[in-house]
């Protein structure tokens, strides 16, 4: 590496930081993502004069397919990349990340795959540290991929609840000391593709029996936890092909993923080794909170109903959730909003820090619908006001106000910090039918005597509100 | 420098890289967790540089396919990621009018 290409690494390392810290605030992340994606640009580019160096020979001619195999590849993926990115629906983003993620994971094994394979091929080559490094690169971005790629169907509905079979942490446990010996056997007895083959093979197992047992409502977690996964890998590449950017991209994402992984774990007040070993949404499917509860019956309510009572209070707390996101119910809410504004009624929108699919998915969702920020409020500034707030409209989400996260602790959500809904004097829940939320947990707030559900898709519904609203002089 | 020293001082960069990833991303408020997600899921997508480094030395067809679909994933997490990021952040901006 020459002083110039080394120079331009800096500078898109700088611009990565430089992103990543203007992604901090709502005012300057777009320009944030733009100076990470000119980093990136200046990175690629830099490293075109890279291309003779590696091999050793600067003849281009003799590796015309070579370069025409990479031009090649990056428009395919440019297509691919560009089609995914604005073809995909707003409330599908997180599938699309984890889809992007498992890529990037792929990528990141596929490389160290390569880079090992070569070296067997010239026996002393390698240090053991190097074979290492070229093995866990190998083995946490096949994870990241097969395991990004399962999320990906769990959030699209492909694959429903948790698969678990008995003896799965068993199985699970054997399968990963499989990969260390073999591993081991690689780094230190000897470099064998064969044997190599089958580490990769296995490691992309461990990466599906891995994620398949875990619910669909902890995949934010995961794809984050995956996410700083797929940074590692491509860091431990950087050091096997020595290439400096590498090291610093992956690295950042690494930790900056460690780091947001824990904080998502703490909104859910649940530890990582919890989501990863709880089998979080199966169990609970069948419990039932309490008999009592059960033998009560949900109270129904229509929407002119629910909007004299909106008309005419003065705090209203809508609770959106991922219902709202599926029915794209937002802009409606946002008409809502204005109406019930326009008669002095206080409005203001409680989020959950995991609601929706994603941490920050609703706030995206509603700015979409143009909500402004300031009506916004976390768990903690909006928990003390549901006391003072005269109507919580619940607007597809579940999970975010059970009761049971603090009341039951037979609950798999017990301890989950949750919005304080039941303490509004009424509770209108939003909902299409009486199936549990993601989590499949029974939701006692739908049988509290001050919450009335209005059944049917979210957006019918607000619509509805919206007239009614109207016609109320 | 020596090629211990080196990879010395690439451990260096290392190191000091994981610290700044934490502290940069320490302040970031809730409503920005998806888009900074997506972000730096876009900023691994470096790893195109290594697809593109294997792929140009690749002499075997083992190597020329596991390259080439390497470059093609890289690529894909790239453009992908940066697009998808910035479609959810222009929402975050024409709302401030």
């Amino acid at each position: 590496m020459n002083l110039t290409i080394g120079l331009l690494y800096l500078v898109s390392a700088v611009l990565f930081i430089l992103g990543m810290k203007r992604l901090s605030s709502p005012e300057t992340a777009r320009s944030g993502n733009l100076i990470s994606a000119a980093g990136m640009f200046i990175a690629i580019v830099s490293t075109i004069p890279l291309l003779s160096g590696v091999t050793g020979k600067s003849a281009f001619h003799h590796h015309l397919l070579n370069y025409i195999l990479i031009i090649a590849g990056i428009l395919i993926g440019l297509i691919i990349g560009a089609l995914g990115a604005y073809l995909v629906k707003m409330t599908a983003i997180p599938q699309m990340v984890a889809l992007f993620n498992g890529v990037g994971g792929g990528a990141a094994a596929l490389v160290a795959t390569m880079e090992f394979l070569t070296h067997a091929h010239h026996p002393g080559t390698i240090s053991s540290s190097f074979a290492i490094t070229m093995l866990f690169a190998s083995f946490i971005g096949s994870i990241s991929f097969t395991g990004s790629l399962i999320a990906f169907g769990k959030l699209q509905g492909l694959i429903e609840r948790p698969i678990t079979y008995p003896l799965q942490k068993i199985v699970n446990g054997i399968i990963l000391f499989g990969i260390v010996l073999l591993g081991i056997y690689l780094a230190g007895i000897a470099h064998n593709p064969v044997i190599f083959g089958w580490f990769f093979i296995i490691s992309l197992l461990f990466g599906v029996l891995m994620v398949l047992p875990i619910g669909g409502a902890d995949m934010p977690v995961i794809i984050s936890f995956l996410n700083s996964f797929t940074g590692i890998a491509v860091a431990a590449d950087g050091f096997t092909i020595n290439n400096v950017a590498m090291i610093i991209g992956g690295t950042l994402v690494g930790s900056s993923g460690t780091l947001l992984t824990i904080l998502m774990c703490k909104a859910m007040n649940r530890s990582i080794t919890n989501v990863l070993f709880g089998a979080f949404g199966k169990v609970a499917t069948k419990t039932s909170p309490s008999a009592s509860i059960k033998d009560q019956n949900v109270k129904p309510i229509t929407a002119d109903d629910v909007a004299v009572m909106l008309a005419y209070a003065q705090l209203v707390i809508i609770v959106p959730g991922y219902g709202l996101a599926v029915a794209q119910a937002q802009h409606q809410v946002r008409e809502l909003e204005i109406e019930l504004e326009k008669r002095g009624v206080d409005v203001k929108y409680a989020i959950h820090p995991v609601a929706g699919r994603m941490p920050g998915h609703m706030n995206v969702l509603l700015a979409e619908a143009n909500v402004p920020y300031d009506r916004l409020y976390e768990m903690d500034q909006i928990n003390p006001e549901f006391k003072r707030a005269d109507v919580v409209l619940v607007i597809g989400a579940n999970d975010v106000v059970n009761p049971a996260a603090r009341n039951s602790p037979g609950s798999p959500i017990y301890g989950m910090p949750i919005l304080d809904v039941e303490q509004a004097k009424q509770t209108i829940v939003l909902k299409r039918s009486m199936n549990p939320g993601f989590a499949g947990i029974e939701n006692e707030l739908f049988y509290k005597p001050n919450t009335r559900m209005l059944f049917g898709d979210a957006k019918d519904s607000v619509s509805k509100l919206v007239n009614e609203v109207k016609k109320i002089k | 420098m020596t090629g211990s020293t080196v990879g010395l001082f690439l451990f260096y960069i290392f190191i000091m890289a994981i610290f700044v990833g934490f502290e940069v991303i320490s302040k970031v408020p809730v409503i920005l967790h998806t888009p900074l997600m997506s972000g730096t899921n876009a900023i691994h997508g470096i790893i195109l540089i290594g697809g593109i480094l294997v792929l140009a030395s690749a002499s075997s067809l083992l190597a020329f396919i596991f390259g080439f679909i390497a470059v093609v994933f890289g690529s894909i997490n790239v453009f992908g990621g940066f697009m998808v990021t910035n479609r959810m952040l222009e929402m975050f901006k024409r709302k401030k009018k």
